[in-house]
């Protein structure tokens, strides 16, 4: 299960997307990654997303592995959707 | 007495004595431990301790600064419970390491990750991940962090540098202001600082060994200047200095929802000067009927390659949208000479204020130029759009320039694109040879903007770097005016207006002389907007015609620059 999206949020994937996305995928019991540039992160780790560095316009990858998956997967994109942090592609 | 300078990032003046704070002592040893679960147990206490304080310093924060401040807590209380940091530490735990050394080797190896960022914004995460784990440290070690919420008597901060948390605490009633050893002006602590307002100082380096605990202590945080120990004679003066500042401040911000008008009602336009999407706010919020020029090298700036066309279209949509129907004029990419792109590599100059830059290097990389421009194009039905070239020097370079701007606009209307028919297209009058065939140009353009540093510079041949020539930099030289004028009025006869974005239009002496002129627009630094609009409301732009007949007829600058003082201030 993942899904693509592009940043359009004018400073990137700064502190305050990150903390959204973050808090909204830690609830659930799957593993949960985020893909930049050939690298992947965990997504619950908000250290790890933000070491990325993503910039505006930059592909990610939202992609999880467990008995939620569907809907952890789910729930990053609609945060994403809802908060204008990016578009899906 | 003693003066330090640093960089004030938060305007206004304080007097107060000093409040050293004291670092908290966070040395541990490093020790082998053999009981991996109960060292495991003692971290997760510390980190629940941890979270307790730092929910107390969120909800203070909400309260005090508001949500959207406060959301950088939240962060922290992620960073906290980070499970990447938490399994780093644990299994240097299981390799018999202490909790403390753990700590500290994971946060330092994630704090140099993000300090080495090429990239202002992220290298201040490194502060926050430091406080976190400060905080997480000082519960292992069964230390208190300072609690700046105890303080209650009137002071200024001295510390080495304010971590968010800290700043969080700080009770506008006493804490008059800060000064600190390191940060910058984008720091979380000069953004609270400004928030709060609060006169503060940051990276004068020498605080905290230049001060004593309470030594009294005048701070400025507009020239971020400091007298430790001041005599009784600079205590009055910043005293008056102070009351000064906050009966202006007091008196400016009932300007912010008033027509630029003068006292006869006739209507100007005072718009800010930005470099970052951000900036547009701050217009904003100090009233700024629009923006006058929004400066787009900062796109280019600080990273390794040439933004996208996305990229750029995201930046330039933001603005308008921030700007919310307001006037926005954007001046395409004005690099080289001196001002470098580490990916762009262009041979070095003997004069690279006369040489290979702005809109000549733009009309030779075209590939470059017209991915701004598609970019600008693209954002264009997200406000009002104004777009103008720099370093005019001659209607050939206007006319391609203005060309291959149709050629582009017609490209993407063809790809399915919709981009505003209402895009005005103007330039830059910044060389003089543009400002004196300003009729010429005045029959294509759309507007003009006088832009006075460089037409200053060029006029006078005067390089405004070179101190030993700083004094011909004269902007009421007979030479720039005539100038200024013979663009206004040229435009002016072609039914265009004109706009003046340089550092001369937010300038009280300059002012009168422009309003008298005709100047449409005065686009300046955010902070002069309140200023310019309550120093014109009190001018008569018909009066100042009788004046400025009298001022054409003076010799020098000085003499000019005398007048406006004795008369029209």
């Amino acid at each position: 299960m993942e899904k693509q999206y592009k940043i359009t949020s004018s400073e990137g994937l700064h502190a305050r997307p990150c903390t959204l996305l973050v808090s909204a995928v830690t609830p659930f019991s799957s593993d949960v990654q985020l893909t930049y540039d050939g690298r992947s992160v965990n997504l619950k780790s908000i250290m790890g997303v933000m070491a990325l560095g993503i910039p505006a316009d930059g592909i990610i990858t939202i992609s999880a592995n467990g008995s939620d998956e569907e809907a952890a997967v789910e729930k990053a994109g609609a945060v994403i959707l809802e908060e204008g942090i990016g578009v899906e592609v | 007495m003693l003066e330090i300078k640093g960089i004030g990032v938060s305007n206004g003046i304080a007097v107060a004595k000093a409040y050293c704070l004291v670092e908290p002592n966070l040395t541990f040893d490093k020790y082998e431990i053999k009981d991996f679960s109960e060292e495991k147990a003692r971290l997760q206490r510390a980190i629940d301790l941890a979270k307790i304080e730092l929910e107390l310093i969120r909800n203070h924060a909400i309260k005090k600064f508001g949500k959207e401040n406060a959301e950088i807590f939240s962060a922290h209380l992620l960073v906290l419970q980070d499970p990447e940091m938490r399994m780093a530490i644990e299994s240097k735990i299981d390799k018999g390491i202490n909790a403390e050394a753990a700590l500290d080797e994971v946060a330092s190896t994630f704090i140099a990750t993000f300090e080495s960022m090429d990239n202002e914004y992220m290298k201040e995460r490194a502060a926050d991940i430091r406080d976190v784990s400060q905080r997480i440290l000082a519960k292992l070690l069964e230390v208190d962090l300072p609690d700046l919420t105890t303080i209650a008597e009137d002071v200024i901060i001295i510390a080495n540098d304010l971590t968010p948390s800290m700043t969080a605490q700080l009770n506008k009633q006493f804490v008059k202001g800060f000064i600190t050893d390191n940060g910058g002006r984008t720091s979380h602590s000069a953004i609270l600082a400004r928030t709060l307002e609060i006169p503060a100082i940051v990276g004068t380096k020498i605080a905290t060994t230049s001060v004593e605990h309470n030594e009294m202590v005048v701070l400025d945080g507009s020239t971020g200047i400091a007298i430790i120990n001041p005599t009784q004679e600079v205590v009055n003066e910043y005293e008056q200095k102070k009351e000064a500042f906050e009966a202006e401040q007091a008196a400016l911000r009932a300007y912010i929802d008033q027509p630029s008008v003068d006292r006869d009602g006739h209507h100007v336009e005072i718009a800010g000067n930005i470099g970052r999407p951000d900036d547009a706010e701050v217009v904003k919020a100090n009233g700024g009927d629009g923006v006058g020029l929004f400066r787009t090298e900062f796109l280019y700036m600080d990273r390794n390659d040439f933004p996208s066309e996305e990229e750029q279209y995201i930046a330039y949509k933001t603005v308008l949208e921030k700007m919310e129907g307001r006037k926005t004029v954007v001046r395409t990419l004005d690099i080289g000479g001196d001002k470098e792109l580490s990916y762009l590599t262009l041979p070095e100059e003997m004069n690279p204020f006369l040489g290979y830059r702005a809109i000549r290097l733009c009309l030779e990389e075209r590939s470059l130029f017209r991915v701004q421009l598609r970019a600008l194009l693209r954002a264009s039905i997200h406000g009002d759009l104004k777009i103008m070239f720099p370093m005019i020097a001659t209607l050939d370079e206007f006319r391609t320039a203005k060309n291959f701007l149709m050629e582009v606009k017609a490209e993407l209307i063809e790809e399915g694109f919709e981009v505003s028919n209402d895009i005005e297209v103007g330039m830059m009058v910044e060389i003089p040879s543009a400002a004196v065939i300003a009729d010429l140009f005045a029959k294509e353009a759309d507007f003009l903007s006088i832009g006075t540093n460089d037409l200053i510079q060029y006029t006078l041949a005067a390089d405004r770097m070179n101190e030993k020539v700083s004094y011909l930099y004269q902007p009421y030289h007979p030479a720039i005016l005539r100038l200024v004028k013979n663009v206004i009025d040229a435009a002016h006869a072609n039914g265009k207006w004109v706009g003046m974005c340089g550092e001369m239009a937010g300038d009280e002496i300059a002012i009168p002389i422009l309003l008298g002129f005709g100047l449409d627009e005065f686009s300046m630094s955010a902070s002069s907007i309140l200023h310019a609009r309550a120093q014109i409301s009190k001018l008569s732009k018909a009066e100042m015609k009788k004046h400025i007949d009298h001022i054409l007829t003076l010799t020098t600058s000085a003499s000019i620059e005398n007048y406006v003082i004795e008369n029209l201030l």
